[in-house]
């Protein structure tokens, strides 16, 4: 079955960069416009052979990981603090609903303002979008604790922060890890989103070169570097994911395999 | 013959419990004394779990009085330990770990909680389980650990909601044994909850029977002299235990007919 879809998904590739690549020979799609798969890959390698790519990965990378961290820390504090205080939840609730409401990409002009055209600002914008995915989704997650197993707890004696130690952080800590994968997606948009309106590198900066010359070989060339960064990303923290939640039952399997 | 009327353990005085608008329990006065097995039977929705958490000190009355050794509870109720209806161990913890919290929540090192722990483990018929999670047991060995759980804080009370409602008949009758032979050793005082007349019958020393909710109350309270030790298979077929069930069912009948016309 896996193998199978393997193989689809790979022919099913394949189809497309040569449908893509015969149609720009054959010169019915203008190569200006479309570039071509052979020149794309061409290019990616001469960014890794000359070294140029390298600067632009590590500024993109620090930034996202940087962005990932700030706004997972600050979002899981928050979520766990409004979580476990309804009075506060309930007076922050239109603030952070507001918050949450503008459009991200409005931010930036003014983040470089504040911060200037380094790091900080794209961190900034980073943390902005994580902190929300981290937030909301630890809030939920303390919210949804079982309240048989809670009340089990506290009858076996445990306090307040035994509480948070063993049930409410063990129990949330699903929903944190599905929010992190989203949350390094939301990283790398908040970097390479920053790094596009203003910066001197980063891969944001290298596609939005590219596009201001009309190149569009380059800039094809950084949309598949990126995705593969973030593909990696992903799955460096679905590892982690699995590592940490063995107790989770896979899908489909709950109960009695004994 | 056994006086555990002298101390009672548990005192219910004049005890109302509302939700909102709905009154769930109303004007229950019960008492148990120490070391007696007391069932609590009644129609689904009567307020037989309410009447557990209160005993357990997690939501207390709306109106009454409860005393545990004859002092008055507030907070949680700490000579109680409480097996619950549904799954209630922590999924994330192993079979020993969920058995050891107890005493690990309350200062006990490491070490000697996972000693004991490993110990009642055994006692409940799962030595060689220590490492497996809940989601990899089944409905009976979870309740095994769930028991042992709440048994190795060696609670004076023990409050049990529907513990084995969820089981099949055969694992469920050999749980009622196990439970029979641990209660035997050191006699606490158990608060059992269903709605099974018989397994009332087969376990306790007083069946209480509650009325129809809303507005809950107590209509009968029957002493149940059967011999112990008692096999609760065995026993359903004696004349003496089908007396006692005629009897009370009689009465019970009439509130599950009430529960269900509404």
């Amino acid at each position: 079955m896996r193998a199978r879809v393997r193989v689809w998904q790979a022919g099913l590739l394949l189809f497309l960069l040569l449908g893509w690549e015969v149609s720009v020979r054959l010169g019915w799609v203008d190569a200006f416009f479309f570039s071509k798969p052979s020149d794309i890959a061409l290019r990616i390698v001469e960014w890794f052979r000359t070294g140029e790519i390298y600067t632009h990965l590590w500024v993109t990378l620090l930034e996202t990981l940087l962005a990932f961290v700030i706004g997972t820390v600050l979002g899981v504090v928050m979520g766990l603090w409004l979580a476990l205080m309804p009075t506060a939840s309930a007076v922050l609730d239109p603030f952070i609903k507001a918050m949450n409401s503008i459009p991200r990409v409005i931010l930036a002009p003014i983040f470089t303002l504040w911060f200037g055209l380094g790091m900080a600002s794209k961190v900034a914008l980073g943390v902005t979008l994580v902190f929300f995915v981290a937030f909301f989704n630890t809030y939920q997650g303390i919210k949804e604790v079982n309240p048989v197993v809670l009340a089990n707890a506290r009858m076996l004696g445990a306090s307040g922060s035994q509480l948070l130690k063993h049930v409410y952080l063990p129990s949330a800590a699903s929903w944190i890890f599905s929010s992190l994968r989203t949350s390094i997606g939301f990283a790398v948009i908040g970097a390479v989103v920053g790094e596009y309106m203003g910066a001197a590198k980063g891969l944001g900066y290298l596609i939005s070169q590219a596009e201001g010359v009309f190149d569009t070989t380059g800039v094809f060339a950084g949309m598949v570097v990126l995705a593969a960064f973030v593909v990696f990303l992903d799955w460096v923290v679905s590892r982690v994911e699995a590592r940490l939640l063995v107790w989770r039952p896979e899908p489909g399997r709950e109960g009695g395999t004994v | 013959m056994r006086d555990h009327r002298s101390e009672p353990a548990i005192e219910l005085k004049n005890i109302t419990q509302r939700f909102g608008d709905y009154v769930a329990v109303k004007g229950v006065d019960l008492t148990a004394g120490s070391g007696e097995f007391l069932a609590i039977v009644g129609p689904t929705g009567c307020g037989k779990s309410t009447l557990l958490n209160i005993v357990a000190g997690l939501r207390p009355p709306a109106e009454g009085e409860v005393r545990i050794f004859g002092r008055p509870l507030s907070g949680l109720n700490r000579e109680a330990g409480y097996l619950f209806q549904a799954d209630s161990l922590l999924p994330w913890k192993t079979a020993l770990a969920n058995v050891m919290l107890g005493p690990v929540l309350r200062g006990t090192p490491e070490e000697e909680a996972r000693e004991r722990a490993r110990a009642w483990l055994a006692k409940v018929g799962l030595a060689g389980f220590e490492d497996h999670y809940p989601h990899q047991l089944s409905g009976g060995m979870k309740k095994r650990v769930a028991l042992a759980q709440v048994l190795i804080l060696s609670p004076k009370i023990l409050l049990m909601d529907e513990p084995f409602g969820a089981l099949d008949v055969q694992t469920r009758q050999l749980m009622e044994n196990e439970l029979l032979a641990l209660w035997q050793e050191d006699k606490k005082t158990v608060l059992f909850v269903t709605h099974d007349l018989e397994e009332a019958i087969a376990l306790a020393d007083r069946v209480v029977v509650f009325s129809a909710g809303p507005a809950s109350r107590i209509v009968g309270d029957f002493e149940i002299d059967l011999p112990r030790p008692r096999d609760v298979a065995e026993i359903r077929l004696t004349e003496d235990f089908l007396k006692i069930h005629r009897e009370i069912w009689r009465l019970l009948r009439e509130e599950v007919m009430r529960a269900h016309a509404r």
